[in-house]
């Protein structure tokens, strides 16, 4: 069976700083996968090589089997991979909804989520709507900014380090709802720097250590194991 | 002085105002979503005012040629705005500004020859169109319709655009191209068009603008620097890539030198140069635009 994503040997630079050092991985139909590594070890770099923001240098990425190493942005949205970025970039002068009304146009693909149903997943941001992003909370953007890419109606979801810098309480409602969209079925890749977050949502884990894989294994591996958790990330 | 002279200094000022919206609004509008400083904007509006010319010999002076002509020349311009966009200036996004600027201003020298070889370095123009040829008596002053209709025509078009980019999923769209671009792409945006679009919009702007002055003034080579010099006066007063900065941008340099001629001649050109060199200084951004982040 293929992977619905697979990375082989993927080498990227941003100009002439190489950040990642062939990293190779794979996420099947329905898994939860996590990339974890301390700050600037390529998360980031690893999921904009995925989506085309920033073209690998060498190395192939694989979709569904297909090629779709250096497909511009919207042809690998389109191809459904939805990039939900760690510093959100929400359109901070458009209202929530017009934040979501945006994604929806954009979108070129149609299928259960639309703006009735990711307000249904986040009632909170119903109550936003007529509010300009840039207004939100931290917490309320991330939801935003999860639902905006919801519209596109993804098979995989690049989290990029979805819990940053929001309170605990917050960080518990999100996990819910993300758990949820798990359970509903929607592949995911996230990132994350803690073990708390990500061993709560993931089936497996990678290990990156400066723009290279490792360590790669269940998730319960690094949950039962407190001395190899030490060893991989000093925590 | 006689108020009716007064009255008739602003309403000549208000009608230059118009014009230099139409044209720095095209220019803004360029600017704030693709982040490009087109020097070729007053080479557009120059080959407008030659294309208006020139359609008007085709179809003749009578009957309502002239808006025909008006419209001609300013899709003419859109399309090679549009097509300048997609077949060069594209391939200058990823390297630095000073590539664009050295662009568009390669730009202005080959469209300023291509304008001397194809009409000349002589004086042309076009009159009025008959439906508006006549004036009216106000408040003491003779008021050509023609200027009554480029004074309305400004804030239509203001009011059409604003609407446009607040109440239209395109200017939504448009919106939050001009804020993330990346962002928008990753989202299944196909920027690239929105970009060639914006183009197309803001160079039939610059078109019309041309083509809607020829009969106010004389077509002459030298009109596409002079008019992008003012138009970069302008947005700079109100704010680079704001919308309604850029109407009020206009409308403070019309006035300035409508009533600066009477200090003497002169007068005018530095009384807004100084206005700009301030708001340099103590605003930068300009008094409706945003500091850049
Ligand atoms: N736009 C960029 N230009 C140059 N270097 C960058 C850029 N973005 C990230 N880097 C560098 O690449 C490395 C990996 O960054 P990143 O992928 O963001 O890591 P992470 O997401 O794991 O924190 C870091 O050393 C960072 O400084
Ligand atoms: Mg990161």
């Amino acid at each position: 069976m293929t992977a619905l994503l697979e990375l082989r040997e993927v080498h990227t630079s941003y100009g002439i700083s190489r950040v990642l050092f062939g990293v190779s991985l794979e996420v099947a139909r329905g898994e939860c996968v996590c990339l974890l590594g301390r700050n600037g070890v390529g998360k980031t770099t690893t999921m904009r090589s995925i989506m085309g923001l920033t073209t690998p240098a060498e190395g192939t990425i694989l979709w569904r089997g297909e090629d779709i190493t250096g497909w511009p942005p919207h042809l690998v949205a389109r191809a459904g991979i939805g990039f939900v970025p760690e510093d959100r970039r929400i359109f901070g002068e458009l209202t929530t909804w017009e934040n979501l009304d945006v994604a929806q146009r954009v979108a070129a693909r149609r299928g259960p989520w639309t703006i009735e149903a990711v307000y249904d997943l986040f009632p909170k941001l119903r109550e936003l709507a007529d509010r300009p992003g840039g207004f939100l909370s931290g917490g309320e953007q991330q939801m935003l900014t999860i639902a905006r890419t919801l519209m596109g109606n993804p098979e995989l979801l690049l989290l990029d380090e979805p819990s940053e810098g929001l309170a605990p309480l917050v960080v518990d409602q999100l996990l819910e709802r993300i758990l949820l969209l798990k359970r509903q079925g929607l592949t995911i890749l996230l990132a994350e720097q803690g073990v708390d977050f990500s061993l709560a949502l993931a089936d497996r884990v990678y290990v990156l250590e400066k723009g290279a894989v490792r360590f790669s294994g269940p998730a319960a591996a690094l949950r039962d194991d407190a001395a190899l958790r030490h060893e991989l990330l000093a925590l | 002085m006689e108020p009716s002279f007064l009255f008739g200094q602003f309403l000549g000022g208000l009608t230059a105002a118009m014009f230099l919206f139409l044209i720095a609004s095209g220019l803004s509008l360029i600017f704030g979503v693709l982040r490009v400083l087109n020097f070729a904007h007053g080479s557009f509006y120059m080959l407008g005012a030659y294309l208006a010319w020139q359609i008007v010999r085709w179809v003749g002076p009578e009957g309502e040629g002239f808006w025909l002509a008006a419209l001609g020349a300013a899709l003419g311009v859109a399309i090679l705005g549009a097509a300048i966009e997609r077949l060069l200036l594209r391939h200058l996004y990823r390297r630095e500004e000073l590539y664009q600027l050295l662009f568009t201003y390669a730009l202005v020298l080959v469209l300023a020859d291509v304008a001397k070889v194809t009409w000349g370095t002589g004086q042309l123009s076009v009159s009025r169109p008959p439906s508006l040829s006549g004036s009216l008596q106000l408040l003491g002053i003779t008021v050509p319709h023609y200027n009554l209709f480029i004074i309305l025509l400004g804030p239509t078009i203001a009011l059409v655009f604003w609407l446009l980019l607040q109440r239209t999923a395109i200017g939504r769209v448009v919106r939050a191209a001009a804020l993330d671009r990346e962002m928008l792409s990753a989202l299944g945006a196909n920027v690239g068009w929105i970009y060639t679009g914006m183009f197309f919009v803001g160079s039939f702007l610059a078109g019309l603008g041309g083509a809607l002055v020829t009969p106010t003034q004389s077509i002459v080579p030298g009109m596409d620097v002079a008019v992008i010099v003012d138009a970069f006066i302008v947005v700079v007063i109100g704010g680079l890539g704001s919308f309604w900065g850029t109407f009020l941008g206009a409308l403070i340099f019309g006035q300035v030198l409508a009533f600066g001629i009477l200090v003497f001649p002169g007068f005018s050109i530095f009384a807004v140069s100084a206005l700009m060199a301030t708001i340099l200084v103590v605003r930068p951004w300009g008094l409706l635009g945003r500091p850049i982040r």
